[in-house]
């Protein structure tokens, strides 16, 4: 795996594929996509980038612990349930604000946070897991 | 928006319109507020000297949170919330009876008293391997377990506890412990397995997993479903969670190889689990078929009882005859619930709560005696009552809980019990549970004689000056003394879990509570 084009494609391929991520993260909430999907995405690009270019690097290149990552999300799904005690809904009914960002109509909702934080979990756990078991790998 | 042309739709009829009062809150906010709490913790995972004391003030106050969710059911009955306002039976219902607010009550009051003690108990390298994270995650699955009103939602809870429960049974990696996971994690994976598959049966029958909804239908359909099959397969399943008699041997097996306060959380917390989800669903959601099944398991409950204490009458080492005694509470506990009744059942929920208290303190006892004396083992522990006569009056009062003499918590549950076996006729049962309890006295009696009463061996184990810390000595007496309090004043409790107990039998406030307008 340790070949020139391998590691000079790695880091195209990575940013592609994170890119890519979001994207199926945010067109989830009303066709095929989501968080999870979203998640399996994004960790499968860091592993391509750790093959490629060595577990020190990725861990440097997303700068938090993954599993502080995962705690985030965590957080933000708990969070996006919470926001109904404001708007007198039971807990985790979906609530929509639409504000205007230059003059293009942004829906914004509480679903959508809860899908990011999915999305933080997923790319969280799975990443410590596969890093340790790559770095285990390497020895 | 090309399809505006259709009638809009009543959303009155899938959707809670009405605004959520502030208390009914109360509800979901234990299960919120542990997750949000853990997962802080996991963020802050470097910043290991913050995590005692987000511990402590979180469990802290999961305890003023479970305390007024008490309130407002005795003041109010059954509360119910559901999730993202769908309604019952689709949506996913957060019910909270007297039974599920006093279990979440005192599972919090164990986890908080855990807490302070792990103080003194988790190192460093515990604290960065996640104990604290694990333990509010933990707390997050036991709460939810007990607020739930959806019987699939109870089988995630209990993954989400299992999934913590193995995080805290391997804190420190040892190979005794490693293997004592093992067991406990595969025996808790098959009767978990069997939990789910037996909800999937469930829901083929009935169509429907909201506890109410199961309720309202099982007497309708005992002629065509087989309700006896699935009862069968929950107690089996339950049993198995809860370590009775005859697949309880995983219990004593891995309760004695980790951390002294994790031993102590889980014999408080994951046996009483199982013995909730036993109550609840045999009791609440297929009473017939527990009338059926009473006799089996009448003679679980005593095998069960009988093994747990001639068990622990066997053992030498403290951790181990603990394990048993868990056991044979466990045993106690399915008397009652075989017998029935408000009597048998109010009995039953009482012992769990009393077994909660007692049996974590005991164990956080034992890791206070391993302290003073240098081990667990009954060969070299000795002469507790010289070092430290206090530790030595607490921990006979404990004995006393434990073995169910007067004054303490354990005596009420126990009159309770043999009361109601006697009422219905069952002798043998009320004679094997007074039999069980002179055995336990017996047990504790001979532990507390070698332990406490016997003089050290010249150069035995564990230094003379050894002290205590605060940390390790506060929840040892704030359980006792509720264990004592519980005992002199059981007035209160007593009517308590009295109501509980008919609130179980005869669930129709339950049922108004998530169907409010009756039949949908």
């Amino acid at each position: 795996m340790n070949s020139v084009i391998f590691r000079a494609v790695a880091p195209f391929l990575t940013s592609l594929m994170v890119l890519f991520s979001i994207f199926v993260l945010l067109r989830g909430h009303n066709e095929p996509g989501g968080g999870f999907i979203g998640g399996l995405i994004a960790v499968s690009a860091l592993a391509i980038y750790g093959i490629a270019c060595g577990v020190e690097t990725v861990r440097r290149a997303i700068y938090f612990h993954p599993m502080a990552i995962a705690g985030a999300g965590l957080l933000a799904a708990t969070v996006a349930g919470l926001i109904s005690i404001a708007a007198r809904v039971p807990f985790m009914t979906g609530l929509w604000i639409y504000p205007s960002v230059l003059g293009l109509e942004v829906p914004l909702s509480t679903v959508t946070l809860f899908d990011c934080g999915v999305y933080l979990v997923v790319v969280g756990a799975i990443s410590s897991i596969a890093l340790s078991l790559e770095e285990r790998g390497g020895e | 928006m090309a399809a505006t042309t259709s009638p809009p739709a009543d959303l009155s009829a899938a959707l809670v319109l009405e605004p959520v009062a502030s208390a009914d809150w109360l509800v979901i906010l234990p299960v919120a507020w542990c997750l949000a709490i853990g997962a802080l913790l996991v963020m802050l995972r470097r910043k290991i000297d913050w995590h005692p004391p987000i511990a402590v003030l979180g469990l802290a106050g999961l305890v003023v949170i479970d305390i007024l969710l008490l309130r407002h059911v005795l003041a109010s009955g059954p509360v119910t919330m559901v999730m993202g306002r769908w309604l019952p039976p689709f949506g996913i219902a957060f019910t909270v009876d007297l039974t599920g607010a006093l279990f979440a009550l005192t599972a919090s009051v164990v986890a908080l008293a855990g807490c302070i003690y792990s103080l003194a108990d988790i190192n460093d390298s515990g604290r960065r391997y996640g104990f604290y994270p694990f333990l509010m995650l933990l707390m997050a699955g036991v709460s939810g377990a007990f607020l739930t009103g959806d019987i699939f939602n109870l089988y995630v809870w209990f993954e989400v506890l299992l999934i913590s429960s193995f995080g805290l049974i391997v804190l420190g990696s040892e190979r005794e412990q490693i293997d004592g996971a093992v067991k406990y994690g595969f025996l808790n994976l098959v009767a978990t397995t069997l939990f789910l598959i037996t909800t999937g049966y469930l829901y083929a029958s009935f169509g429907t997993l909201n506890m109410a909804d199961i309720a309202r239908k099982s007497e309708g359909l005992a002629g065509t479903a087989p309700l006896m099959t699935l009862t069968a397969l929950f107690v089996l399943a339950f049993g198995m969670k809860a370590a009775a008699f005859p697949v309880n041997f995983w219990l004593p097996a891995s309760y004695h190889t980790p951390r002294v306060v994790v031993s102590a959380l889980f014999a408080g917390l994951l046996t009483k689990v199982g013995i909730y989800a036993l109550i609840r669903v045999t009791v609440m959601l297929l009473p017939a078929e527990r009338e059926e099944l009473s006799f089996v398991i009448a003679l679980a409950g005593a095998l069960t009882m009988l093994v747990g204490v001639f068990g622990a009458l066997a053992q030498s080492d403290f951790r181990r005859m603990l394990g048993y005694l868990v056991v044979s509470g466990i045993g106690s506990i399915l008397a009652g619930v075989a017998v029935g009744g408000p009597g048998g059942i109010g009995g039953a929920i009482f012992y769990a709560l009393h077994s909660m208290l007692v049996m974590t303190a005991l164990y956080l006892a034992s890791g206070v005696a391993a302290r003073l004396g240098g081990s667990f083992s009954l060969v070299s522990l000795a002469g507790l009552y010289r070092r430290h006569a206090g530790f030595a009056a607490l921990s006979l009062m404990l004995a006393f809980a434990v073995s169910g003499l007067p004054p303490f918590s354990g005596f009420w549950p126990k009159v309770m019990l043999v009361k109601a076996a006697l009422d219905i006729g069952a002798w043998w049962l009320a004679a094997v549970l007074l039999l069980t309890g002179f055995l336990t006295t017996v047990v504790t009696g001979r532990f507390f004689l070698l332990a406490y009463w016997r003089d050290a061996a010249s150069g035995g184990g564990g230094s003379a000056s050894a002290t205590i810390s605060p940390a390790a000595f506060l929840p040892v007496t704030a359980l006792t003394v509720l264990a004592l309090a519980i005992g002199l004043y059981p007035e209160p409790l007593l009517s308590v879990v009295q109501n509980a107990a008919a609130g179980l039998a005869e669930p129709s406030a339950y049922l108004n509570s998530v169907f409010p307008g009756g039949a949908p």
